[in-house]
């Protein structure tokens, strides 16, 4: 337990001290502040509601695009997984969306749907599907037929076969999509944010990136990191551990 | 009743069975012996309903059970679990009772990688009675045993079949095991195998 928090811990500090030291080297406030001189404009700006509005606004986004992207993937990484035909069909159209830059994506889905929130999630979302799809496909083509043989001779119903038969063996695969999902969205919803909404972490920095601020982006930032983090370790991780419970049994 | 009549089966152009008929009646328990290969896993597979792609037909009653050559239990759930997720209609106290009847009784709360191999086919064991089906079917349930436990398994398995009486179809490859358990003996033998002239001797 000690082991599992205390060695992220000092890693973590790890990187506070270079963080003091290069600021100390740069010696320009403007440029690279130190840490704590962020304390107080942090405080400030959660006590004006502020910071807590516009983290809000993006987390929105992010769950948004998150649980859109986790769905469309799933349904068409089973659907592909496990019909050959459907999958030559489809696999040229995944090979192109993977390749294409997240950037030209929001582009043109602003132009195409407009400068509003249905046009950022679905800009975020059609980013995270393709590879969704991908992890998930793999985990479809690996489904054990034994245990398929054995849901049918007992006619287990379809809510328990993709509940306790399905699932149990995709959730590897959901949960690498979900990991890797997580990681990307929150990166592309700020850009998102950053071209074209006018709130949200993204639309912030985008805001102080003009004014030259450092320090506020910086808040904006970190502040953001830190929420990410915590559904990393609070969320993630331990859904994880218990899926992984049988094996380690 | 259980009526089989099958008139060819090939995986591509090879064909694996040739025409193989026979019946079973309530409380009878059929064996099916011949070698490995011969094609004693696609029959059961057929009379399942597991496999539709050949020509022929199969009668079967709507309650089937099978035992198949792995345990082929949810090693993401618990013991009783396996019960009760297969065979929704089993309370928590039946499925229990059951793990008890073929001595697991201890082990209601471990994952199936806790079990050893005889512990996880008797859990297959129970798991296919705890429906009362009427039609039970066996894959060699009994393979990759050492003898005693083997012995043990056989001998819970025909106080089971004895108590709930289902219509019994399984293969081995041992005429030991088939003339203990089988009140019929059907060998399959050729390339498309099809029953030999033996079939249907009574015991
Ligand atoms: N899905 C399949 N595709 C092609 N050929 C198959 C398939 N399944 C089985 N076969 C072939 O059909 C034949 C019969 O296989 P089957 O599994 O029924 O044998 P078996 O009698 O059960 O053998 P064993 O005692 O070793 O389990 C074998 O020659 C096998 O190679
Ligand atoms: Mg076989």
């Amino acid at each position: 337990m000690l082991g599992r928090l205390a060695v992220p811990a000092i890693s973590l500090s790890g990187l506070l001290l270079l963080w003091i030291i290069a600021a100390a080297l740069t010696a320009d406030p403007q440029i690279l502040p130190q840490p704590f001189a962020l304390v107080g404009p942090w405080l400030a700006e959660i006590r004006s509601g502020a910071l807590p509005h516009h983290l809000g606004q993006t987390l929105v986004r992010v769950i948004w695009a998150f649980c859109l992207a986790m769905s469309l993937g799933l349904i068409l990484g089973l659907l592909m997984g496990r019909f050959e035909r459907l999958n030559r069909w489809l696999d040229p159209w995944l090979v192109v969306f993977l390749n294409l830059p997240a950037l030209v994506l929001i582009v043109l889905c602003y132009l195409w749907i407009g400068l509003n929130e249905t046009a950022a999630i679905v800009a975020v979302t059609l980013n995270k599907v393709p590879n969704v799809t991908v992890t998930i496909r793999e985990g479809a083509r690996a489904l054990s037929a034994d245990l398929d043989a054995m849901a049918r001779v007992y006619r287990m119903s379809g809510w328990a076969r993709l509940r306790h038969v399905l699932l149990p063996q995709l959730a590897p695969f959901v949960a690498a999509a979900a990991r890797g999902g997580v990681a990307v969205i929150w990166k592309i919803v700020l850009v998102v944010e950053f071209l074209g909404r006018s709130n949200g972490i993204g639309f912030k920095i985008h805001l102080y990136f003009q004014l030259f601020d450092v320090g506020m982006v910086l808040i904006y930032a970190l502040s953001f990191i830190v929420v990410m983090l915590a559904v990393e370790w609070l969320i993630l991780q331990p859904w994880e551990r218990r899926a992984r419970r049988w094996r380690t049994a | 009743m259980i009526r089989v009549d099958i008139r060819a089966k090939s995986f591509g152009d090879t064909p694996v069975l040739g025409p193989v008929a026979f019946e079973v009646a309530k409380g009878e328990t059929v064996a099916i012996l011949g070698p490995s290969g011969i094609g004693k896993t696609t029959l059961l597979r057929i009379v399942a309903g597991l496999d539709d792609r050949f020509e022929g037909t199969v009668e079967r009653p709507g309650r089937i059970a099978m035992v198949f050559q792995e345990p082929t239990l949810l090693p993401w759930r618990s013991v009783l679990q396996n019960l009760t997720l297969v065979h929704p209609g089993l309370t928590r106290r039946a499925a229990r009772d059951m793990l008890a009847r073929v001595g697991i009784g201890d082990k209601a709360h471990a994952f199936p990688g806790q079990l050893s191999l005889g512990q996880q086919r008797r859990l297959a064991l129970a798991r296919a009675f705890a429906g009362h089906p009427e039609l039970l079917i066996m894959d060699e349930p009994f393979v990759s045993l050492d003898p005693a436990t083997a012995e043990t398994m056989l001998a819970l398995t025909e106080r089971l079949i004895a108590e709930e009486r289902p219509a019994t179809l399984f293969v081995t490859h041992s005429r030991a095991e088939a003339e203990r358990l089988g009140t019929r003996i059907l060998d399959l033998a050729g390339r498309p195998a099809i029953l030999s002239p033996a079939q249907g001797q009574d015991i």
